[in-house]
């Protein structure tokens, strides 16, 4: 079947596996591995932003109330606002950016098309490392002097262009924020690279562009997405550092005036800045919820017993959101002071982009439609993924409009609006991926009835977190209000702020379920088969864990699309991908 | 597993159980939409009033929006909720379907008329103010903000702005703004922390900021904009109600953000001569 | 592919402070061209990761780019255009002319000409120092005439830009001269030079496009 070439391959595995806990473990060139590494740094990472967002709804709502941990025993304006900074910071990139792609991508992308590996193993291992060092260094802000930075995750200049005098924490920690996010650009520009070669070149004879699973699409349109995005913010970041320690002036303009003080500096644009982050800022939302909508896609297919209803268009919906991601980015500075014919501009292509991920959201539907659904916990997490992408997705359509984002714009509306959309459809994806793959990742089964219960309290909190938000968005709640001790119309609002805080309280607590599950059921959970699913991609016909190699030297050829589910006339319910025509199992209709 | 003698597909083993959480899962979707839909209807959380006319015809585009998306929404959630009930694994076959062209075609079509209609529509809401150049008789005032309070110029009854220099700026001395000392133009300038205009006058605000971006916004108006150091952004707006509107910046400026905040007056025209007359009492 | 062979060696680029990375070089030790289920990673990989990075690289430089472009046409600004340092004209040049000499020296490596090969693809790296010094030299003449980073907007892009492909050169550099060092049997299957010329071809053009935006600045 497999045809040894030539330069060492035996019989047993082409690759000889490393040896040593260090080359198995830590500098790992497996993708297996490195995949694991990412999801661990991932799953530290919200951790850490969910208790950071615990301190930041509890201020909200008790402001006054003493806090040991805090010097000065109440926690000022600039700790929230450093919260809030690092809250964003560390869940965008951290998690988002983070989860779906190094962390799954990594480990099924080369598994799902029958190849070996990635195409670079060595480049894998260094994105990773990279990757690392730029957590630890969005972590050093937190104790470098001054504190962690305040201007939010999107770092605005002037504020985070002129040093710590806009404010504390703008000094050494908004120097450690850029350092932490252009290393994190490197790393991710390495990594996109290593996705599109081996998609392109590294796939199993017989699997066509439209013979990829819809997770395989998802990965490789966000790997395109992150090549030309990353690139751009990482000139950003390089410049904003030269504002801030080389005297130039790339966004800083003539006259600025801070504490009385004229500052030295002349010529530059705040508003270059704003460019240059969106450019990629807009993109990086859709590097956050493309693998997700791959996993949604393919998890409701496996567990309805239906093929994904229009796979190609689902595929091109992908695309679509893809290509279009790149021409949206002036919907988040309407009010900028950028031109509003611009802006206009920017609206009608902002609301083109709710047509693709409408056509998905309907074929989301239609694969439901006429199943079989088994509510398994997978399954369960790529229902409520498709809800929550709904409710957050129509939210988008009223900030689309500049007019009436003249009224919502910087409101918890859109907190609301992206929170939904990336801080829990987008973690329902993660969530879902990590139970569905579980199994194969580490050979045992994660326990049923804990994974329900960890999914209801989540869909139910998360509703109850972020619906709400729209509504103190409307009445007028600003974003990246510390308290709402200094304008009257918002002391109405302090009643839904507690409703909010008392459900992120439970629905973070209620995360416990997962921690337990995970862990336990690593070291006790029941042993699992090669397809506990009865799925039909090319990770379900190897071991669970899989060799080293992948395929125990018997790479896979594909003689069929991925959703092969309930086909007529045919014995199983399933048909893997992989196996031969002449050996499905036929009955008679 | 029920036996047949006609086996065309293995039937799974029935999970024990999914016809509650099927029916659990239906019903939370359900309410998700009440809940939504009532306090979006019922207008729970609103806005005040808009005291333009260009306010009102955002709140229009809203409802317009609000409509359409509130359509979308229950018919979606409630099909969710139904296809996940009525499909539950008890039994039955899959139905065999990779897809629908005729209905990718017309759903496609129905959601690129609906956005780019709305997208469309909403442009009116917008040019009235960014598209179109202040009347000739609108009230200028100059809007500066800075770390964290508002300043509003008024010209005075020369009509001119004067000069600014910003060596000259002084918070502490009452020179917030560095109105330059030697230009005859600005010794009648009145520059004064909140904001009082004439009701049923246009008024031209120029933003700006002399150190990082802030922004004002007033509800009421429907209207915000981000105060850009280095840049003078115009916009305009006609008050049609006398009363005090809260403004506030918006736009992340440092520790002293949610402190940010000025007011909005909206008086006679007997009170606004009143008021520049004595020189922004 | 890791642990196959022993000797196999794969060249990563890091380049400090520029876009992307690339990775060119190496053997895999088997399969060939063809992947057809043997589990090996084919030539062709090479190259379309090289392909994948250099846009990956472009991106960064088109940010600087349209920064650059947005910056210059803003009116009344302060924007006093830079007098191009004349050194630059001698660097472009050398450049250029490496491109030339590394076409040759793959010429030579296909026709089996490995002293050929060697000569002028020691030339190519040779010029490429040249370039980096030639540099180097231009920041000395515009520092001697009193234009530094932060001086205005226009010198402060000059730096940048040169920077920034100096750097990525210098990476380029490291890459021939890695590759001057490898024994020839490694280099017949002629990926690793391939990528290497692809990166280095790609730098020529990028800097020429450079130059020819500074000369329109004037």
């Amino acid at each position: 079947m497999s045809s040894h070439a030539h330069g060492g391959h035996s019989a047993h595995g082409a690759m000889a596996a490393p040896q040593g806990f260090i080359r198995k473990y830590i500098f790992s060139v497996d993708h297996k591995v490195i995949g694991i590494q990412y999801f661990l740094l991932a799953l530290t990472a919200v951790l850490i932003g969910i208790v950071l967002s615990v301190l930041m709804r509890f201020h909200l709502v008790w402001p006054n109330v003493h806090l040991p941990f805090v010097s000065g025993g109440q926690m000022t304006q600039e700790q929230y606002l450093a919260l809030v900074t690092m809250h964003g910071t560390i869940m965008v990139f951290f998690v988002l950016t983070t989860a779906p792609q190094g962390g799954f991508g990594n480990y099924f992308l080369p598994i799902q098309i029958g190849a070996p590996d990635m195409a670079f193993p060595r480049l894998n291992m260094l994105s990773f490392w990279v990757t690392f060092l730029a957590f630890v260094a969005i972590l050093a802000a937190f104790f470098v002097p001054g504190g962690a930075p305040i201007s939010g995750w999107t770092g605005y200049t002037p504020l985070s262009g002129l040093g710590e005098i806009t404010g504390p924490g703008e000094g050494w920690g908004q120097t450690m924020w850029i350092t932490s996010i252009s290393l994190f650009c490197l790393a991710s520009l390495l990594g996109a690279l290593n996705f599109i070669a081996t998609t392109i070149d590294m796939r199993a004879p017989g699997m066509g562009l439209f013979r990829m699973p819809l997770t395989v699409w998802g990965w490789f349109v966000t790997a395109i997405l992150g090549l030309l995005a990353f690139g751009v913010l990482l000139a950003g970041g390089i410049l904003l550092l030269l504002d801030r320690s080389a005297g130039t002036s790339f966004f800083l303009p003539a006259g600025l005036v801070v504490n009385d003080q004229i500052q030295n500096h002349a010529g530059g644009s705040p508003l270059l800045w704003q460019h240059l982050f969106w450019f990629f800022g807009h993109p990086e939302v859709y590097i956050a919820i493309l693998p997700g909508m791959g996993v949604a896609s393919h998890v409701l297919s496996t567990f309805a017993r239906k093929p994904v209803f229009g796979y190609r268009a689902m595929a091109m919906a992908i695309c679509a959101i893809g290509f279009l991601g790149f021409m949206v980015w002036g919907h988040h500075m309407f009010v900028s002071g950028m031109s509003p014919y611009s802006g206009f501009a920017f609206s009608v292509l902002t609301m083109s982009i709710g047509v693709p991920s409408a056509i998905k959201t309907f074929n989301w539907l239609g694969t439901l439609w006429g199943g079989k659904i088994q509510f398994k916990t997978p399954m369960l997490f790529a229902i409520g993924f498709v809800s929550l992408f709904v409710s957050g997705g129509l939210s988008g359509l009223f900030l689309a409009q500049p007019a009436v984002d003249n009224l919502l714009h910087a409101t918890y509306y859109v907190v609301a609006h992206f929170h939904l959309v990336m801080g829990v459809a987008a973690i329902f994806g993660i969530f879902a991926a990590t139970y569905f793959w579980f199994p194969k990742m580490f050979g045992r089964m994660m326990n049923e009835p804990l994974g329900k219960l960890h999914f209801w309290f989540t869909f139910v909190g998360a509703y109850c977190i972020f619906m709400p938000m729209h509504w103190v968005g409307i009445a007028g709640g600003i974003r990246r209000y510390a308290d709402a001790s200094a304008v009257a119309y918002l002391q109405k609002l302090q009643p839904i702020h507690q409703f909010i805080t008392i459900a992120a309280f439970i629905t973070a607590a209620a995360q416990i379920f997962f921690l337990i599950n995970f862990f336990y059921s690593l070291k006790s959970g029941p042993k699992a088969s090669k397809n506990p699913w009865d799925a039909t991609t090319l990770e379900w016909i190897t071991d669970s864990p899989p060799p080293h190699d992948n395929f125990a030297g018997n790479y896979p050829s594909v003689y069929r699309g991925p959703y092969e589910f309930s086909v007529p006339g045919v014995k199983e319910d399933y048909i893997l991908q992989s196996l031969k025509p002449q050996e499905v199992d036929r009955v008679k209709e | 597993m029920r036996n047949t003698n006609q086996m065309v597909i293995r039937s799974r083993k029935r999970e024990s159980g999914s016809a509650a959480t099927a029916g659990l899962l239906a019903l939370l979707q359900v309410i998700m939409v009440c809940v939504t839909v009532y306090v979006f209807a019922a207008n729970l959380y609103s806005a005040p009033d808009a005291i333009t006319s260009v306010g009102r015809a955002v709140d229009e585009q809203y409802k317009l929006t609000l409509y359409v998306t509130a359509t979308v929404f229950i018919l979606s959630q409630l099909g969710l909720a139904y296809a996940v009930y009525r499909f539950r694994d008890h039994g039955q076959k899959a139905h065999f379907s990779r897809g629908n062209n005729t209905m990718e075609f017309v759903w496609t079509t129905a959601t690129i008329v609906l956005f780019l209609g709305l997208g469309i529509l909403g442009r009116r809401a917008w040019a009235e103010v960014r598209f179109t150049p202040p009347a000739a008789d609108a009230i200028h005032v100059e809007v500066t903000e800075n770390q964290f309070v508002f300043n509003f110029r008024y010209p005075g009854p020369d009509g001119i702005f004067g000069k600014l220099d910003p060596k000259q700026i002084s918070a502490s001395t009452g020179n917030p703004l560095g109105i330059d000392s030697h230009d005859p133009a600005g010794k009648d300038d009145i520059v004064v922390p909140t904001l009082t205009v004439p009701v049923n006058h246009q008024v031209e605000l120029m933003i700006g900021s002399q150190d990082v971006i802030h922004n004002f916004f007033v509800r009421e108006l429907r209207l915000q904009q981000d105060a850009v150091p280095g840049l003078i952004v115009p916009i305009h707006f006609t008050p049609e109600k006398i009363g005090q509107y809260e403004i506030v910046c918006t736009q992340l400026c440092g520790l002293g953000h949610s402190r940010m905040h000025s007011y909005l007056n909206v008086v006679s025209d007997a009170d606004y001569d009143a008021f520049l007359k004595s020189g922004g009492q | 592919m890791p642990g196959i062979v022993t000797d196999e060696i794969e060249l990563i680029h890091t380049d400090k402070g520029g876009g992307g990375g690339s990775s060119s070089g190496g053997d895999d030790g088997g399969g060939g061209g063809e992947f057809g289920g043997s589990g090996s990673v084919p030539q062709r990989t090479y190259i379309t990761g090289m392909t994948v990075g250099l846009g990956g690289i472009l991106m960064f430089f088109m940010a600087l780019v349209s920064a650059y472009i947005v910056r210059k046409d803003i009116p009344n600004s302060g924007w006093h255009s830079l007098a191009v340092p004349r050194i630059l004209w001698l660097n472009t040049a050398i450049l250029i002319a490496s491109s030339f000499t590394l076409v040759r020296a793959r010429k030579l490596l296909r026709a089996h000409d490995e002293q050929g090969f060697r000569h002028w693809w020691s030339v190519t790296t040779i010029l490429g120092i040249f370039f980096l010094a030639g540099q180097v030299i231009a920041w000395r003449q515009l520092a001697a005439a009193g234009l530094f980073l932060s001086t205005n907007p226009s010198s402060s892009f000059f730096y940048v830009f040169t920077a920034a492909h100096g750097v990525h050169l210098l990476g380029g550099v490291l890459a021939l001269t890695w590759i001057m060092f490898r024994p020839l049997h490694r280099l017949t299957r002629g990926t690793a030079t391939e990528v290497a010329a692809m990166y280095w071809h790609f730098m020529d053009g990028l800097w020429v496009f450079l130059f020819l935006l500074f000369l329109q600045g004037r």
